[in-house]
């Protein structure tokens, strides 16, 4: 029977949501298709997180336990998916389109000889035919792409599908796994953090994000306040960003991470196209800018028109005391 | 060191509606950004390479205009059905050809957003590389590379030669001045002729996303509109 194969990234010691949402389409697929579902969890922790998987209905977990794997570097995960790969013999293989799976689609692929259909929005299978719908033209557009190559990568944007149970009782593979770090060609030297990060962004129901118009210290507390009250992470434009008073892992659109909430506040954010790539599939959006023709509210459930600084004091109250 | 940027014409995708008029992928012109200044006063070229279209020659002179050495166009003229495999196929041939300390390439292009031309060509090449850069600094002869990760910034020193995939967010690329522009006029063009590469994966059409539902767009005082927002959030969205 051929199988698909779920490639789980880890946070933190956990399976990242967008991974389990991942794994959770996969497992239809594989029912619709008569296939078998596997799951892969490398680092240290992997063998830790395989009853997880399995509660999301991976019959067989493999696991790569050697701790290079917890270093971010793309090499050795590389050469630990592609023994997984070569030894499980999947018919698909499926992951979560985070940051550190794109560092390793491309060259995997060609390591493995597959066909990739990268960040999708969809994906199916229908006999031999792998075929999903990906966003293009920074989100303008949707592009229906198939192919029917025999080994085939699917990588999918975090909130594309629900993250939902089917426990198995599951076997476990550990897969043995050596790396030679002297033909690495690359070494780690330090990860930088950033401070602060108690939510994580595209796993929050609840994101407030901020564009230039919060300008200052002041704007940034008000912002901080409503993400407190709403228990949400805190998301940025790349223009505010690039002042300084919000760090580069809020970053939402295009150049940086996909979001889709229950919840979304847009303070201050203009609303231009690589912005809105990256947040409008969000149920609820509520936009406040005070530019009345801003393009952020053609995409605004609740448009608010008005100063930040003036509406959030105001809101972050009537929250407060609602939440209360 | 020496440098060879990977570059690509695109359509303008900011424009409201579709134009025609293109531009260079913005991710690749902070990748020439980025190797210019590395290379700033010490002699060491900053060459480029494109795939695509004759017409893609326009976007080649913007990018020399910016400063770059020299340029090869491989011209595709089917382009259309090319994918991320049968590019780093043809640019692996090219490279296979000419030697260099560092390739760059944007992280994706601005089009199609696939992500993976780059991490293709450096496997295909046998180079180690590192994707979404948002900084490069030269170490001797090592290149440290600052890549933007899932959950902050990761820095990695790469061996040379090496790949490194570039993010728009590290700098902000310049425009170049009349006499740049003058010199890439004059500059060669060296053009190599390619035959279309098998690709793996098809595009069967494109279309638009569904449209979300019209919103409500409230004005007037600020008390007024947070008590009626407080309201449609409880009774309508439900959220609170
Ligand atoms: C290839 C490429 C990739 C990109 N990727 C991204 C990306 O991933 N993410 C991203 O965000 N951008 C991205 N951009 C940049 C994008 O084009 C915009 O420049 C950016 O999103 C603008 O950010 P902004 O809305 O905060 O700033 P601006 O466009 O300057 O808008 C600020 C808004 O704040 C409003 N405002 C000002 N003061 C107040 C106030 N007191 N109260 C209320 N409203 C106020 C103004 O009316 C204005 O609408 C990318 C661009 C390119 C070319």
């Amino acid at each position: 029977m051929s199988s698909i194969l779920v490639f789980c990234s880890v946070q933190d010691g956990r399976i990242k949501r967008s991974s389990l949402e991942a794994m959770s389409r996969a497992r239809d697929v594989a029912a619709a298709s008569g296939s078998s579902l596997q799951a892969v969890v490398l680092g240290s922790s992997a063998s830790g997180l395989a009853g997880e998987a399995m509660k999301y209905g991976a019959g067989t977990v493999f696991t790569v336990s050697d701790p290079i794997l917890d270093a971010h570097l793309n090499a050795p995960v590389i050469a630990a998916l592609k023994s997984v790969i070569d030894h499980a013999q999947p018919r698909l293989v499926v992951a979560a389109s985070t940051e550190a799976v794109k560092d390793v689609l491309g060259a995997l692929a060609v390591r493995c000889d597959a066909a990739v259909l990268p960040d999708v929005a969809s994906f199916d299978v229908s006999g031999s035919t792998v075929s999903c719908e990906r966003p293009v033209m920074a989100a303008k557009k949707l592009a229906a792409t198939s192919t029917d190559h025999s080994l085939v990568f699917v990588s999918v944007r975090s909130g594309s599908y629900e993250a939902t149970e089917a426990p198995v009782s599951g076997t476990e593979e550990a897969i043995t796994f050596s790396f030679d770090a002297d033909t690495l060609g690359l070494t780690l030297r330090e990860v930088v953090q950033t401070a602060g990060d108690t939510v994580d962004l595209s796993e929050a129901n609840v994101v407030v994000a901020a564009g230039r118009g919060v300008r200052d210290e002041e704007g940034r507390a008000l912002v901080q306040e409503l993400a407190d009250i709403t228990g949400a992470a805190i998301g940025a434009s790349r223009a505010v960003v690039e002042t300084g008073l919000f760090p580069a892992t809020a970053q939402i659109g295009q150049t940086g991470k996909v979001v889709s909430p229950d919840l979304y506040f847009a303070v201050g954010i203009s609303g231009a196209i690589q912005h809105v790539a990256g947040m409008v599939n969000s149920r609820i959006i509520v936009a406040i800018n005070k530019d009345a023709d801003a393009p952020i509210f053609d995409v605004a459930t609740y448009g608010l028109v008005g100063d930040c600084f003036k509406i959030l004091p105001l809101l972050n109250a009537e929250l407060k005391r609602a939440m209360a | 060191m020496k440098f060879c940027v990977c570059i690509k014409q695109v359509p303008d995708v900011q424009a409201s509606v579709q134009t025609g008029r293109t531009v260079l992928n913005a991710y690749d012109a902070s990748a020439v950004e980025e190797a210019l200044v590395l290379n700033d006063g010490t002699g060491d070229p900053v060459d480029l390479v494109l795939v695509g279209q004759s017409t893609a020659t326009e976007t080649i002179r913007k990018a020399l205009a910016m400063g770059a050495s020299d340029a090869t166009h491989l011209v595709l003229e089917d382009a259309q059905g090319a994918d991320s495999h049968g590019i780093a196929e043809v640019l692996a041939d090219h490279f296979a050809g000419h030697a260099y300390d560092v390739i760059l390439t944007g992280k994706q292009s601005q089009d199609s957003d696939s992500g993976l031309a780059g991490g293709m060509l450096a496997e295909r090449l046998g180079l180690p590389y590192a994707t979404n850069a948002v900084g490069l600094a030269i170490e001797g002869d090592k290149l440290l590379v600052t890549r933007q990760g899932d959950a902050g910034q990761e820095i990695i020193a790469l061996s040379t030669p090496c790949l490194v995939t570039c993010s728009n967010d590290m700098n902000n690329p310049r425009i170049p001045a009349l006499k740049g522009i003058m010199a890439a006029k004059r500059k060669q063009i060296a053009t190599v002729p390619v035959a279309s590469p098998s690709a793996r994966t098809a595009v069967s059409q494109t279309f638009d996303p569904p449209a979300r539902e019209p919103g409500i767009k409230l004005e007037g005082e600020p008390e007024e509109m947070v008590a009626d927002l407080m309201q449609r959030l409880s009774s309508e969205a439900g959220v609170i």
